[in-house]
């Protein structure tokens, strides 16, 4: 996030245009309400969360059930459910299938975009339309389950993979890039004798790291949240990534056992859920600031090319 | 493709004939042959082959997999094996009250969406756009992007805890003498509890789009209008809407053709709280039918009605764009 050091002189775009009439200040404290209001509607939940996960015993019997505040936050919820019982396996699966899932799409989209936006490579406005016609029209729910059952793989990892591998809409993102790149650089990798693998790696991937670096978070997101997936195609509730865990013991309300976190001495049952969606937050809190800056500059590609 | 007379002008007009096409000299009209092409190009190809893989197996062999509605499928034969039985499926499933409850509260709450939820993005962006402070807007940015990278099941959890009747503000009213709040559970607040969660998670995200129309927009055209005489709300009119336009439209095609699918998550996640009368909609009805209760093939069959109409639907949608001389998601 945009934290940066408040500048002692106003910034030349910050500046209103001299033709301009200044806001009323009725309108600028109404603009001012309403923002504030939006910000904290946002931050509320995430905060309540936080701050319910770090609060003591004490204060969650005290507060009846939730602590905005914590006077005296603690680490027990955390080392309760880090101690290597349910929550910290689903954490490692999630993980694992994030970094798996996250390489092995990127490196099918990579490639696939490169040639979809090279001219001259047979088959390529074919295959082009196959998969623009997969934005319009998707298989269904049942069909992919009778798929992915008769492959076999159920209660394996991959059926929380391949099935999602590629997005189409990240493909034309990314495509939409590579064909932004002028032809002369092409044409100069190519004089000077690079193939067509170098001019990928050396010349197309370095010049395209924001768009890698954006596909690669929405990839990244979309294994990291994944739920329904697991659910449907999971029944070894060992196997569970974090999200079905989170449903489970959070949304649904069952009671997680300290025999199930392999610990004797438990944390606040309050604090330990809010624990374990602080888990399943952190994540996305810890890359959120990192790739912002290319959000804009992703996603329009795609809108206005696509 | 070069017609035959075009080749026999070139011909007279260059007396010394040329040999046609030299072997290996590119020229515009005439290609490689197919084998020297996939030769020249085999870097290519294997880049290409696992996305195309993918996209034959996980979305062309299903699409054939949705034979499963016009058979009695049992999934310890196989669908190669199972009893085809024609259309009774379609029959069973539009005879089931059930479904057309669920279409009902479909489209009920695709309706809310998009009174609701579609201009909210907008309007948002509108707000931002007209501040001056960038440092500002970059954080309210920051802040409201954020909830679209959750998953659902952490927004709904996060909303257990605001709006729950164990949440914050039930504790809230509770200790102020008031009676707890139950919003989580009230098939009656249903549809606000749900569009609401829409905004709140994706209003950040749908503003992207539209910032960078506004910033697209030539600041002279502000300054000509405004030397004109127009006031602010003048030059939002007259400047900044229409250059929103096309963009609003091609959004608002997309949320015709995915009408739908109105977020299946959400509902499947909520349901059990309010029950299946108030929150099943196609996919949930889906997903129980097939799913849950092993009806795979009255399942199939309904999803297969959902894709088909959603297909329609953006086709439609498109067709009106153009007619309103807009560009749509494809053109024509």
């Amino acid at each position: 996030m945009t934290f940066s050091l408040p500048l002692l002189k106003p910034r030349p775009e910050d500046a209103r245009p001299a033709w301009e009439e200044p806001p009323s200040p009725l309108g600028k404290s109404a603009k001012a309400v309403v923002l504030t209001v939006i910000c904290a509607v946002m931050i509320l939940p995430f905060l309540t969360v936080l701050s319910t996960s770090l609060a003591s015993r004490e204060e969650i019997t005290a507060s009846g059930g939730f602590v905005l505040f914590p006077t005296d936050p603690t680490f027990e919820a955390y080392t309760t459910i880090l101690s290597g019982g349910l929550v910290t396996r689903a954490v490692l699966v999630s993980i694992g299938i994030t970094v798996v899932g996250t390489t092995l799409s990127l490196l099918t989209t990579v490639g696939l975009a490169y040639a979809l936006s090279k001219r001259g490579v047979p088959g390529s406005k074919p295959v082009l339309l196959m998969v623009l016609f997969t934005l319009l029209f998707a298989p269904g729910m049942i069909p992919m389950y009778v798929l992915v059952k008769e492959l076999g793989l159920r209660d394996s990892y991959w059926s929380l993979i391949l099935p999602g591998l590629i997005n189409a809409f990240n493909l034309v993102v990314m495509r939409a890039f590579f064909m932004n790149i002028p032809e002369e650089l092409y044409q100069a990798a190519r004089i000077d004798g690079a193939g067509d693998w170098r001019v990928l790696t050396r010349i197309v991937m370095p010049l395209s790291k924001g768009v890698i670096a954006v596909v690669g978070l929405f990839y990244a997101v979309t294994y990291w949240n994944a739920f329904f997936n697991a659910m449907l195609y999971l029944d070894d509730s060992g196997k569970w990534p974090i999200q079905v865990v989170l449903r489970s013991y959070v949304v649904q309300g069952k009671a997680i056992t300290s025999d199930q976190l392999g610990v004797t001495h438990m944390a606040p049952p309050q604090s330990i859920s809010m624990a374990v969606v602080m888990l399943a937050l952190l994540p996305i809190l810890l890359l959120f600031p990192f790739l912002q800056k290319y959000f804009s500059k992703g996603v329009l590609t795609g809108a206005i090319k696509g | 493709m070069s017609s035959p007379a075009t080749e026999r002008r070139v011909r007279a007009a260059s007396p010394p004939a040329p040999a046609p096409a030299r072997a290996g000299g590119r020229t515009l009209r005439s290609r490689p042959p197919l084998a020297r092409r996939l030769r020249d190009n085999w870097v290519m190809l294997a880049l290409m082959a696992p996305g195309l893989l993918f996209f034959v197996v996980f979305f062309y062999v299903p699409m054939l997999g949705n034979i499963v509605a016009f058979e009695d499928y049992q999934p310890f034969i196989g669908f190669k094996d199972s009893a085809l039985v024609g259309l009774a499926n379609f029959q069973e499933l539009f005879a089931d009250p059930a479904f057309w409850e669920s279409v009902r509260n479909t489209l009920a709450f695709a309706a809310l969406q998009l009174v609701f939820f579609f201009p909210a993005p907008l309007a948002l962006a509108l707000l931002l756009n007209s501040l001056v402070s960038s440092r500002v807007k970059k954080f309210v940015q920051s802040v409201v992007y954020l909830p679209h990278f959750i998953s659902w099941v952490l927004v709904v959890a996060l909303f257990q805890q605001v709006l729950g009747g164990a949440g914050l503000v039930s504790n809230f009213l509770r200790d102020h003498g008031f009676s707890a709040l139950d919003v989580m559970t009230d098939p009656h607040a249903f549809p606000l509890l749900i569009t609401s969660q829409v905004i709140w998670k994706d209003i950040g995200w749908g503003m992207i789009i539209y910032l960078a129309a506004l910033a697209n927009v030539d600041q002279s055209l502000y300054e000509s209008a405004a030397v004109d005489g127009a006031n602010r709300w003048r030059r939002m009119w007259h400047v900044t809407l229409p250059a929103v336009r096309s963009v609003t439209i091609m959004l608002l095609v997309l949320r015709l053709g995915d009408v739908l699918s109105v977020g299946f998550e959400q509902f499947l996640l909520q349901r059990d709280a309010v029950g299946a009368r108030a929150a099943e909609v196609l996919d949930t009805y889906v997903y129980y039918h097939g799913v849950v209760y092993g009806d795979w093939g009255v399942g199939a069959a309904a999803g297969l009605v959902k894709g088909v109409v959603g297909a329609l639907m953006i086709w439609g949608a498109n067709k009106l764009a153009h007619a309103f001389g807009e560009q749509g998601v494809y053109s024509k």
